[in-house]
This record gives structure tokens, C-alpha cells and sequence, in this order.
């Protein structure tokens, strides 16, 4: 059943990426636990906005849990208490009336603060542009028929192809690792024949970009798998330090 | 019939040239592409195009033409192109593949889709959609989406929003995030070899024309506020819908028209605005705070079993409603379809028995979607294997489990088949402005079909404007337009003046409470069902609360910087004068077609009534000027193919 709690909120404030920021305090009154976490910080946006006082920033987009925008360090748990959901999708419920929420933005070395909760990405992006695709031109595709796939690859293929892209799997990290996203690009394309062609190219050109944007190694903590909101499996690091090694002796 | 009154003007001559190719519909492409003139290779680095917008339709645009030699500069507003609103797409795709041997075809894609658009769409354009729909699912697949597969190993096909073969591609429930995560792998493959410059964050705010041509943008750097102005030798836009005009939708928070808009007010026609698709399974609205409707796959429908109570206001829990005293109203009216009738009229018969007073849960605006019956007959697995993910999405939001009882569902605010004006080419009447993907009003007609949005965005771009953009370069040849150009100058003063303007604005209320109040009132007179009256009260209201917002509205911090209010209060702006267009293009459509119902305008049965002796014509506005009454032109709609009957699916 819906009812209201009150809450204490600490945000993290910081007005641009030169700036020092600060924790500030606010009040959430009033928020219905049939709102979505997101929808709470829209409460209160609104109303410092009708005070004057700058709303809080944050990422968000679909609010379905897919687009991967949204994303914040709740009580210290990227995208909050519940596990296997975004930030969007964890609904008030999940807060007892009175509780203090602390609310700040991943932090790593990867992703430079933008403002307040709003982190740049873009290193997963180039990470992706080193060699996260196949090289194929529109208009030479054979029939989608031509190659069969068994239906266990192509679905292992989809469990790593759900990544988002959040960025929770670093936040989450004590290495601030980004790991698990580049490893379940990698994997879904190596578990595909499509993929073939470019794997030992791929493997080694993504690595590469990722020690480049400065995130850390992966020394095995699984903070990542526990924190992501589509249940990546750590496998996919195996795996992908499987391909990589496959690589190298490849290459030499 | 649609003279002109106080609330719009009509054209002397239409002057519209949708550019047709001639020949037996099957033909025209084909002939359309060998007619059209080419750019010799080594001049193709010479062209620069910016696609602003990089969801399904603006990344396949802008990788496909990178691919061709274009310089291609991609603008989004999301932290990057991962992220646009097509990611959100659950269903599928549709694809005349006819993989399942059950009777499908181009022909057969091509004839639905006109039908299910309520002949209100151009065959040549679906035509063309449905010849390219087979390459779609080649090029995806060897990009690496995992789409869903047999045992042998071959795609699984299902059968989806009423079609009666199975031709819907898919990737589990996120077929959208699958085909958008192929198309920005294209897209950064393209960036990677240097052939597309990626502008992410970035929001244009208006268009730049120079003598009659567009030929560039002026954009806000979303992270320092800095104006930037490009130039280019083409536009285009694939920035998606404008469902956001209603507040509540099951779009994502930042889908806009404002690029539409700008558009439109530097002399682009928008056509058919009134169209928008209301789907009918969508989780409830359940209190103010709301921020958006989220989707439940029409896929439910397959399965699950709509009802409501026969007595009004019934309150008994659902188990505790016997059989005789539930009402499956879809099932008993349209024998044939049952539960899977088309989306526009599943949702006004939920509307109908929610207004009789006969709907469920606490605000009474919901109807029963049960699968009770599905589980006793396949079993729980089955129906967990099919829907799981959804069931647990829905529970996640409404804490309720549809295991055990019946999930609660209303129609929601999903698509809009109205857009910029565009030609066969993909060009609207001001050349060199291309419009792609859900921005333009091409192939839906009054009403979309099922898994056909994605198919559209993708055609646009893999398939469609990489061949046009061509033909136009060709013949235009370069712009010669630069940032320094007078008019770029000034176009970009004007966007800065307004915001100054905005940042200015210290009024007492919060950019949303504008948002809320114009989507409910768009909800209640533009929304499922409209009517002169409401429509007429809307645009008075409409006007006033225009007023209202320049007056009361507050824009809080700096505009060199990030500033999130300062987006939100241009894209309201926009919205609260796009919605008036909006009721005017309903107002002046006295007829009922697709999902557009005007409740003058029904058979004797309530179902949508066309009138195509008045109104077989896609309506594309001009603008005058805020508040000033729009001139209407009218491409008339030649169907050679299809034969224009009532839709029926009873
Ligand atoms: C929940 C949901 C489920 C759906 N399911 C299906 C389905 O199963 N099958 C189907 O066929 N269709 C489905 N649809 C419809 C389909 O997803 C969309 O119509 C389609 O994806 C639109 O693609 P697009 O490329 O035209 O635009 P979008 O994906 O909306 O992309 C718009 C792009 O424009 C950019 N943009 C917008 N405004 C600006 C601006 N002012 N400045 C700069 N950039 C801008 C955005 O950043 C974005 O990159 C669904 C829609 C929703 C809401
Ligand atoms: S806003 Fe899209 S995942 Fe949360």
C-alpha cells in the first residue's frame, strides 16, 4: 500500500569539474513510496527550483532501466539498496520513514565529475570506438540465414550484449575497474562467429583503450557483478582475459 | 470540410511535391535508385552532412554515410549515443522475411501497414519500407545482435500487435537496446576511422536557412553552455517524437520537439501533428509525483486476458469477481481478433469501460490484464519463460505480483505518427533539411503497427536517405556556407537572446508544473478522444498558459553551465507552442482515422469513421508566427493499390 515518508538527504554538490564540492543537506517531504527514486529527487528539484536554489543534477533518460543514463552511489551501494536495478527503477519502498540517504556520484578516476551527480562517460564510449563493433558496411550483409548460430551461443551472447553501459561496475569497483563492461562487449563478440574475424584485434586494441583512460585493474574483488543492474556474470572478465592472452600468443 | 475558419488558413495551391517516382508500385524504388544521380566517390569527402540526433534512425544515417565518404558530424543530447530513446523499444522488429513459410511478403507488409495506418499514409513510401525491411535484418545480424534463435539455429520469428503471420524479429525484451547497440557500434566504428565527428551532449536550438537552403545548425554545449554553430552542406534530423507534449508518456524524459520545432518555425511544414498512438498496456498512473509511463509489452496481449467488472464500481479484489460477473469486453466485440485488435482500438475501449464507470484499482482508470487461464493451460514456467522479465519489471514498480493477481493496465501516451513534412526523398520543403526516423510523418499514417518504428528508423537510415542525400548533394552541390555567414551570426544571437531571456525569468513556479498542467490538458482534449468543443477550450487555454509560463516561470542558475532547468524550460516552451498546431491540425480533421478519433465521427458501432471523400490528404502546416493561425497545405493521398475499406476486426 502507498503511503508518504519523510526523509534527510546529503547530496553531493559540486558546481563544475574545477570546483571543490560539498555534501549539503535537504529534505524530502512528503514522498510517496509508490515514487520511483528519481521522482523523489524530481520532488525536490522542483521545489528548490520554485526557492531560487539550483536542483541537484543528474543523468536520467528512459527511467525504464535500459538507456543506462541515470546512476548514483546511494548509502554507498552504486544504484542504491536492491540489487539487480537501476537507479530509476528503485522505488521508495525500499526506504523507512525518517531515513538519512547519502547520494553522491561514481566516483573514479575514469569518469571526471560534471556537476553535482553527472559524471562524464565518454571512456566507455572510445573504448567501444578501439574495437567494440564488427567492420561491416551497410549493404554487405549475406542473408541473416547464411549462419546459423546455436541457440546456446546466441543467448550467452545476449546475457553479455544486456550491459547498459551505467558505469555502476566502476563505481562499484575498489579499483575503479572498468572490466566488466569492457569484457562483456568483448565476450558477446567472440561467442558469435560475426565476431571472428576481428577478435584478436579487438581484444587487445579494447584493453589497451581501458588501461589508457586511466580506470583500474581487476584484482578479483566482484564488486561489479554484485552492482550490476543487468547481473553481467564475472565470467565475461575470464573470458575475456582468455581472449586477450589468445591474442598475444597469436600475434607473436 | 476543411475551409478556412478563424483557427487556420488554407493554401491557394498546395505546392507540395512528394517527388513519387512513376511506375507499378513494386518498381518505383528500384527505378527511383537508377534514376537518381550519383556523387563520384572522390568528391564525397568534399560533402559535409550533420544528422543531429543518433537514435535508430540518426546512427545508421550517419555511420551508413560515413561509410560512403560523406564528412558526417552526429550531435545527441545524452552523454552519448548509446543512450537514445530507442534503446527503450521492447517488442521487435518487423521484416517481410517470411522465415516462418506462413503466407507473408512484401506485398503482404506493404498492404498491413497501409491498412493498419488507416489509409492515411503514402504507398509508394511503405511500399519502399517494406522492400528494404529484409536487408535490415541482414545488416543487423552481421553486426553481431543476438537476436532471438531456434534450436537449429536459425531467427525466431513471433507474431505481434495483431498481425496475423509472424514477422516480428527479437531480442528478449529489449530488441530496441539490441538494434540501437548495433547501429552506435557502426556509428563508433565510423567515428574510429574519423569519418564521423561525435558531438554528444550538445542540444540544437535552431536551424540555420540561407536563400531557402539549410545548411546548418546552431547547437548548446550541454556541459559549458557555450553556443556552437555549425554548417554543412545538408541537415538532418532524426530527433525523434513529441509524445512529451502530453507530460506523461512512456518516452524517455528528454524527448522533445524542439528540433522539430525550430524547424518548423524557420519554414519546415509540420505535418499531421495530431497524430499520436495511444498504446493500451501501460502501467497506471498512480499519483502526482509521477514522471513518466512505463510500457508493458504489447506482447502481454498475446497471452493475458483483458476484463473488467461488469457492475460499476465493483470493488471486490479480482479473485473474488466470479466469472459471470466479468466483462471481456475485447473478446466479446471483436470475436475474430479478440484481445490482440490494434493498439488504437484496445485502448479507446479501455477508455469506454473506464468512463461507463466500470474500471479497476484505485483511481478507476485501469482494466484487468489477466493470464490466470494462461498459466492453467501452459503451465507457470511457460508463462515465466515467455514474460518474465516483464512480470518482474511490473512488480518491481507497483509492488504488486501478476502471478497471482492480474496485472492492472491503461493506455498511455506512446508514438507519434505526425512529424516534419518530407518528401519521397526523405527531404522536407526546405532543401536540403532531411528528416528521418519518428521525426518525420512518412509511413505510419494516422496509425503505427507493432515492431514497425524500429523497422522505419532503420530503413531511413541503412537504407533510404544514404541513397537520397546523394541524388540532392549531387544537384545542389556544396553550400559554401561558413559559421561566419551573416546569417549563421544571427541565428545564433537569436538563440542566445532567448537565453538570456530564460535565465532572466524569476517567477515563482517550477518549469514542471507547466509541463504537467499542458500534458493534462492535451490528455483530456487531445488525447484518446477528441471533440470540437474540447479542442476549441483547449486552444484558448493553450495561449494562456503560454502567457502564464513568461510570466510565473523561474529559470534558476547560470546559462554557462551545466544547467538542467535551463533545458527543461526550452523544451517546455517549445512544447506549449507546438501543442496548439497540435489541437489545430485535430480541430480541423472533423474526421475520425487511426488514432486520431474525433467522437463526431463514428459508425454506428463507435468505431472510427473516415470521411475520404474530405480529408484522404496528409495535412502539412506552415507557420505564421506564435499564435498566429498556421496555413494548411494538403498533399492529396493517391491509393493505387490498396482499396480504402472501414477497418474491421470484429
Ligand atoms: C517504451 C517504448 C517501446 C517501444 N517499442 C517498440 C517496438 O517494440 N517496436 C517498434 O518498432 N517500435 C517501438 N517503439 C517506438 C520506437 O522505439 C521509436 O519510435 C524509435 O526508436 C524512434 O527512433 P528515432 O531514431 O527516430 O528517435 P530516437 O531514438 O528518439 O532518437 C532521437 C535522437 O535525437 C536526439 N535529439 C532529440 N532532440 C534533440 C535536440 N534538440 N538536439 C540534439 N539532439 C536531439 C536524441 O539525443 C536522440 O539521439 C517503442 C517506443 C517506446 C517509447
Ligand atoms: S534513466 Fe535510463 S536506466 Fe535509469
Amino acid at each position: 500500500m502507498s503511503k508518504t515518508i519523510n526523509l534527510k538527504l546529503r547530496v553531493w554538490r559540486q558546481a563544475s569539474p574545477e570546483q571543490a564540492g560539498k555534501f549539503e543537506d535537504y529534505d524530502a517531504k512528503g514522498i510517496s513510496t509508490d515514487a520511483s527514486f528519481l521522482e523523489m529527487l524530481d520532488v525536490v528539484n522542483d521545489e528548490l527550483e520554485r526557492h531560487d536554489i539550483d536542483p541537484i543534477a543528474f543523468d536520467h533518460d528512459c527511467r525504464e532501466g535500459i538507456c543506462g543514463s541515470c546512476g548514483a552511489v546511494v548509502n554507498g551501494c552504486a544504484h542504491g539498496p536492491e540489487s539487480a536495478t537501476t537507479l530509476c527503477q528503485l522505488h521508495m519502498r525500499k526506504f523507512k520513514d525518517g531515513d538519512v540517504v547519502i547520494i553522491e556520484p561514481w566516483r573514479a578516476n575514469g569518469f571526471p565529475i560534471i556537476k553535482d551527480l553527472v559524471v562524464d562517460r565518454g571512456a566507455f564510449d572510445r573504448i567501444i570506438q578501439a574495437g567494440g563493433y564488427v567492420s561491416i558496411r551497410t549493404g554487405q550483409a549475406p542473408d541473416a540465414h547464411a549462419i546459423p548460430i546455436p541457440k546456446p551461443a546466441a543467448d550467452k551472447a545476449m546475457d553479455a550484449a544486456q550491459c547498459i553501459g551505467c558505469g555502476a561496475c566502476v563505481a562499484a569497483c575498489p579499483n575503479a575497474s572498468a572490466s566488466l563492461f569492457t569484457a562483456a562487449k568483448i565476450n558477446q563478440l567472440a561467442l558469435l562467429p560475426q565476431g571472428h574475424p576481428e577478435r584478436n584485434r579487438r581484444v587487445v586494441a579494447m584493453v589497451e583503450q581501458m588501461d589508457k583512460e586511466g580506470f583500474g585493474s581487476c584484482s578479483k574483488h566482484y564488486e561489479c557483478e554484485a552492482a550490476c543492474p543487468k547481473e553481467i556474470k564475472v565470467e565475461n572478465i575470464t573470458a575475456m582475459n582468455r581472449e586477450y592472452r589468445r591474442a598475444l600468443i597469436a600475434r607473436d | 470540410m476543411a475551409i478556412a475558419t478563424d483557427y487556420w488558413k488554407i493554401a491557394e495551391s498546395a505546392g507540395l511535391d512528394s517527388k513519387i517516382p512513376s511506375g507499378p508500385i513494386g518498381q518505383k524504388w528500384t527505378k527511383h535508385k537508377f534514376d537518381m544521380k550519383l556523387v563520384n566517390p572522390a568528391n564525397k569527402r568534399k560533402f559535409k552532412v550533420i544528422v543531429v540526433g543518433t537514435g535508430l534512425a540518426g546512427a545508421s544515417a550517419a555511420a551508413t554515410m560515413s561509410e560512403l565518404g560523406y564528412k558526417v558530424k552526429a550531435f545527441c543530447f545524452q552523454d552519448s549515443p548509446r543512450r537514445a530513446h530507442s534503446i527503450a523499444a521492447q517488442g521487435g522488429i518487423n521484416a517481410a522475411k517470411n522465415y516462418q513459410n506462413d503466407g507473408d511478403s512484401v506485398y503482404r507488409l506493404f498492404y498491413d501497414t497501409v491498412k493498419g495506418g488507416d489509409y492515411r499514409s503514402r504507398e509508394a513510401n511503405v511500399h519502399r519500407l517494406a522492400e528494404v525491411s529484409v536487408n535490415i535484418i541482414d545488416q543487423c545480424v552481421a553486426q553481431g545482435v543476438p537476436f532471438a534463435r531456434e534450436y537449429g539455429g536459425y531467427l525466431a520469428n513471433r507474431s505481434f500487435g495483431g498481425a496475423q503471420v509472424s514477422r516480428t524479429f527479437y531480442a528478449r525484451g529489449q530488441t530496441g537496446q539490441q538494434l540501437l547497440l548495433g547501429a552506435y557500434s557502426a556509428l563508433m566504428k565510423e567515428v574510429a576511422s574519423g569519418g564521423v565527428e561525435m558531438f554528444p551532449r550538445r542540444e540544437m536550438l535552431d536551424l540555420i536557412v540561407v536563400d531557402g537552403r539549410a545548411c546548418g545548425i546552431v547547437v548548446r554545449n550541454l556541459v559549458t553552455g557555450q553556443l556552437e554553430t555549425h554548417t554543412a552542406d545538408a541537415v538532418c534530423l532524426a530527433t525523434g517524437g513529441y509524445g512529451n507534449v502530453f507530460y506523461l508518456s512512456t518516452n524517455a524524459k528528454g524527448s522533445n520537439v524542439t528540433a522539430a520545432w525550430r524547424a518548423h518555425k524557420r519554414g519546415a511544414y509540420f505535418a499531421n501533428p495530431c497524430y499520436t498512438q495511444i498504446h493500451p498496456t501501460c502501467i497506471p498512473v498512480h499519483g502526482d509525483f509521477q514522471s513518466k509511463l512505463t510500457l508493458m509489452s504489447e506482447s502481454l496481449r498475446n497471452d493475458g486476458r483483458v476484463w473488467v467488472p461488469k457492475k460499476p464500481g465493483d470493488t471486490r479484489p479480482a479473485h473474488e469477481i466470479p466469472e459471470a460477473d466479468r466483462n471481456y469486453y475485447l473478446e466479446t466485440k471483436y470475436p475474430s481478433f479478440g484481445n490482440l485488435v490494434p493498439r488504437d482500438v484496445a485502448s479507446r475501449n479501455a477508455k469506454d469501460v473506464c468512463d461507463a464507470g466500470n474500471g479497476v484499482g484505485a483511481t478507476g482508470l485501469a482494466v484487468y490484464l489477466d493470464f490466470t487461464d494462461a498459466i492453467k493451460r501452459d503451465g507457470m514456467s511457460v508463462i515465466e519463460a515467455k514474460y518474465g522479465n516483464l512480470f518482474q519489471m511490473y512488480e518491481r514498480i507497483t509492488d504488486d505480483n501478476p502471478y497471482k493477481t492480474p496485472m492492472m493496465i491503461y493506455p498511455a501516451v506512446h508514438y507519434t505518427m505526425g512529424g516534419l513534412w518530407v518528401d519521397y526523398n526523405l527531404m522536407s520543403n526546405l532543401p536540403g533539411l532531411h528528416v528521418l526516423g519518428e521525426a518525420n510523418f512518412s509511413d505510419h499514417g494516422a496509425n503505427r503497427l507493432g515492431a514497425s518504428a524500429l523497422m522505419q528508423g532503420l530503413a531511413d537510415g541503412y537504407f533510404v536517405i544514404p541513397y537520397t542525400i546523394g541524388d540532392y548533394l549531387a544537384k545542389a552541390g556544396p553550400s559554401g556556407v561558413t559559421p561566419d555567414h551573416p546569417e549563421a551570426k544571427k541565428v545564433e544571437a537569436e538563440v542566445k537572446q532567448r537565453i538570456d531571456t530564460f535565465i532572466h525569468m524569476t517567477g515563482k513556479r517550477a518549469v514542471n508544473d507547466f509541463h504537467r498542467e499542458l500534458g493534462l490538458l492535451m490528455w483530456d482534449e487531445c488525447g484518446m478522444a477528441r471533440n470540437e468543443e474540447g479542442l476549441k477550450k483547449a486552444l484558448k487555454r493553450i495561449p494562456e498558459l503560454r502567457e502564464e509560463f513568461w510570466q510565473d516561470v523561474n529559470v534558476t542558475g547560470s546559462p554557462g553551465t551545466l544547467n538542467q532547468c535551463l533545458e527543461r524550460a526550452g523544451r517546455v516552451a517549445d512544447f506549449l507552442e507546438f501543442a496548439e498546431l497540435m489541437c489545430t491540425d485535430a480541430l480541423h480533421r472533423s474526421e475520425s482515422c487511426g488514432g486520431h478519433f474525433r467522437e463526431e465521427s463514428q459508425t454506428d458501432e463507435g468505431e472510427a469513421k473516415r470521411k475520404d471523400d474530405e480529408f484522404c490528404y496528409a495535412a502539412a502546416w506552415q507557420y505564421n508566427g506564435v499564435g498566429e493561425t498556421p496555413t494548411l497545405h494538403k498533399e492529396a493521398l493517391e491509393f493505387e493499390n490498396v482499396k480504402l475499406t472501414q477497418r474491421s476486426y470484429k
